[in-house]
């Protein structure tokens, strides 16, 4: 608090009045973005942004200010279709699959559990794809999150193709009647090319049973990385068509800035944040909180 | 991403040659762009900005910079720089001990567990040792039998003891049993933890104390961020840990965050990870990890046109 405080009167006093802002606070202003992981570009768009701003609004107050700094930030950040609610909500479309992508312990899971948690909260019917079959006891670990939110589970056996549990998870969703279908995905570094192709198989074997499946594939952002997860934004995209972001691990001291940058470039909303291993650690993207939480301590 | 700094600092570098020689104005233009290159690589910002420091004291420091060729000589020192700081005396693993305790830690998902298997196995196999693998994950779903697939697959006897929720209790019981059936090196591994988790970072401190590994080892994910040197000295104010382990260095991150943590804690960083597989494990190069950095592999063809 005792940063954003400061941060935010020393800006104010800067700016108060001007037509331009001091160097100095630009550079506080670059050290506060540039250590949440914003990256070197989003923060000179961020800059120049402010600078426009005030050289157009001049005479401004501090809480003025404020506010323009939050919208700034915040501007950049794609909107979802959910907007800012508060809940969860699933669009009229069922069974409505979602496939889970990322690369290596980011958190897919664990995003999975909890959301399948909220979802059967919801009133939902869920159904979990085990379609990690290869990392070691990934079925397992989906397995005891299946169980712990009481939702059923389709899987096979370790080594087996995950296209083809895919395929059995959507099929098996219709027949039940399910509302909402959560398909995991072994973690893979986005270099990969061979495994991005089996990405784009999973996903195109799905269409079998229903035409526009999956309906949202979720890209899980571990919120420690730094610029690497531009690339991953950029790879899983091409081969997954990536509909919207998650941000994990923000319950520690990481700020996951630099999805501002990969947001704004890639038009991607980013939909929910995790804070904690618990299955109700999971949080609808607020992007002010997010913006706030950089000038925090 | 890849607009590497060998473009930017082509372009910086074209001041310089205009000049002719280093002066204390076009150097920091130069070193500006360095710095925000080494931002980009996720080197952390405090510590670039202390790097370029010292990168200008040396340049205007020396007469060489009234040499013909300015330009060249700061991307060799910016490299000799980075190489040095990150390397030291590679020093290997501790496997005095008998057994010689080995203990994993570091944040959820980083790769302990994958790491501990991979060490396992090169014990195993290069040091003609006989490890024991401990499972002391007693919290993330499925991380005990996760660990057992694991030791399957390089062949290593697994410790663990379902149900005990005491990962000090279970390690000791491990020791206990290593010493009984002969294996002379015991590796633990740990659930991930956030280092501003008070709890988990008490637990983990009670088990060092517990026992005294002859090896703390720290693993970072490479394509962490900015926060690498909090999480790094946190964990190292509590264990006081005698390495660091790099993993996921197959992707195409450019790792700064080895350059944070180096700086930050000064301890050697001893193996990287390359691969999912159980025989993914390389010693660390400090001048590869330079160049990758940079962004150079072609430092040479930089270099040559400067
Ligand atoms: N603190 C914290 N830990 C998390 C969060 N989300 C996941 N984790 C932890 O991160 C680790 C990895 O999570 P997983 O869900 O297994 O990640 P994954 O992406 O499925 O991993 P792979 O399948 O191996 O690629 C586990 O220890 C989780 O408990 C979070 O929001 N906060
Ligand atoms: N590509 C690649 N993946 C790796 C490497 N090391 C680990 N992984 C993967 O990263 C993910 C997480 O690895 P784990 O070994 O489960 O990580 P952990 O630190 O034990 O995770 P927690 O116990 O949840 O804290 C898994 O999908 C591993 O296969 C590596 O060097 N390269
Ligand atoms: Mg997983
Ligand atoms: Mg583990």
């Amino acid at each position: 608090e005792k940063t954003k405080t400061s941060f935010m009167s020393k800006m104010s006093k800067a700016v108060a009045g001007k037509t331009k802002v001091d160097e100095e606070v630009l550079d506080d202003l670059e050290n506060v973005l540039v250590s949440s992981d914003v990256g070197v570009a989003t923060t000179i768009k961020i800059i120049n942004r402010i600078e426009d701003r005030v050289a157009r609004d001049k005479y401004l107050g501090t809480e003025e200010l404020n506010k323009i700094l939050r919208e700034e930030i915040a501007g950049l950040l794609s909107e979802s279709e959910t907007g800012e609610a508060a809940n969860i909500q699933l669009p009229d479309v069922k069974p409505y699959v979602i496939m889970v992508v990322g690369v290596n312990g980011v958190g897919k899971t664990t995003t999975i559990g909890k959301l399948a948690h909220q979802f059967k909260s919801a009133g939902k019917k869920v159904v979990l794809g085990a379609a990690d079959t290869f990392r070691a006891a990934a079925i397992d670990q989906l397995q005891i999150w299946a169980d712990r939110t009481d939702v059923p589970i389709v899987r096979q056996k370790m080594g087996s193709d995950p296209a083809s549990v895919a395929f059995d998870t959507v099929q098996s969703a219709v027949k039940q009647n399910a509302d909402v279908v959560l398909i995991d995905t072994a973690g893979r570094l986005h270099n990969k090319v061979n495994l991005m192709n089996e990405l784009t198989k999973v996903k195109r074997v799905m269409q079998k049973v229903i035409p526009n499946a999956p309906h949202e594939v979720l890209l899980v952002l571990d919120g420690s990385t730094g610029q690497n997860a531009f690339e991953q934004a950029k790879q899983f995209t091409a081969a997954t068509e990536v509909t919207s972001l998650a941000v994990t691990k923000l319950d520690g001291t990481a700020k996951g800035g630099v999805v501002i940058g990969i947001s704004d470039q890639f038009k991607i909303p980013v939909k929910y944040i995790g804070v904690g291993e618990g299955v109700e650690d999971l949080q609808v993207f607020n992007k002010y909180e997010f913006v706030d939480s950089f000038f925090r301590q | 991403m890849f607009d590497s700094l060998s473009d930017k600092l082509d372009n910086a570098l074209h001041v310089l040659k205009g000049h002719g020689q280093i002066t204390e104005v076009n150097v920091a233009e130069t070193l500006k762009e360095v710095r925000r290159a080494l931002v980009d690589a996720d080197v952390n910002y405090k510590i670039a900005k202390d790097f370029t420091n010292t990168v200008k004291e040396k340049a205007l420091g020396q007469d060489v910079l009234t040499a013909l060729k300015p330009g060249q000589m700061m991307v060799k020192l910016v490299k000799d720089e980075l190489t040095q700081l990150m390397g030291g005396e590679a020093e290997g693993i501790n496997l005095s001990g008998d057994p010689s305790i080995i203990l994993m830690s570091g944040l959820q998902g980083s790769g302990k567990t994958t790491f501990s298997g991979k060490l396992a196995n090169f014990l195993k196999t290069k040091k003609t040792k006989k490890p024991l693998l401990v499972a002391c994950d007693v919290y993330r779903p499925a991380a005990i039998n996760q660990l057992h697939v694991v030791g399957e697959q390089v062949g290593v006897e697994v410790f663990s003891d379902e149900g005990n929720q005491d990962p000090v209790a279970i390690s000791k019981a491990a020791i206990a049993h290593a010493k009984q059936n002969g294996h002379n090196v015991v590796i633990i591994d740990t659930a991930g933890r956030l280092a501003v988790d008070e709890a988990m970072m008490t637990e983990i401190s009670n088990i060092h104390e517990a026992i005294q590994p002859h090896e703390t080892l720290f693993v970072v994910d490479s394509m962490t961020g900015q926060d690498a040197v909090n999480t790094a000295k946190t964990f190292n104010e509590r264990l006081n840990f005698d390495g660091v382990i790099l993993t996921k260095l197959d992707g195409d991150t450019r790792g700064g965050a080895a350059i944070s943590i180096k700086s930050v804690v000064n301890k050697p960083i001893k193996f990287i990870g390359t691969g999912e597989k159980m025989d993914a494990l390389d010693v660390f190069y400090p001048d590869r990890m330079a160049d990758r950095i940079l962004g150079m592999g072609d430092v040479v063809s930089l270099v040559e046109r400067a």
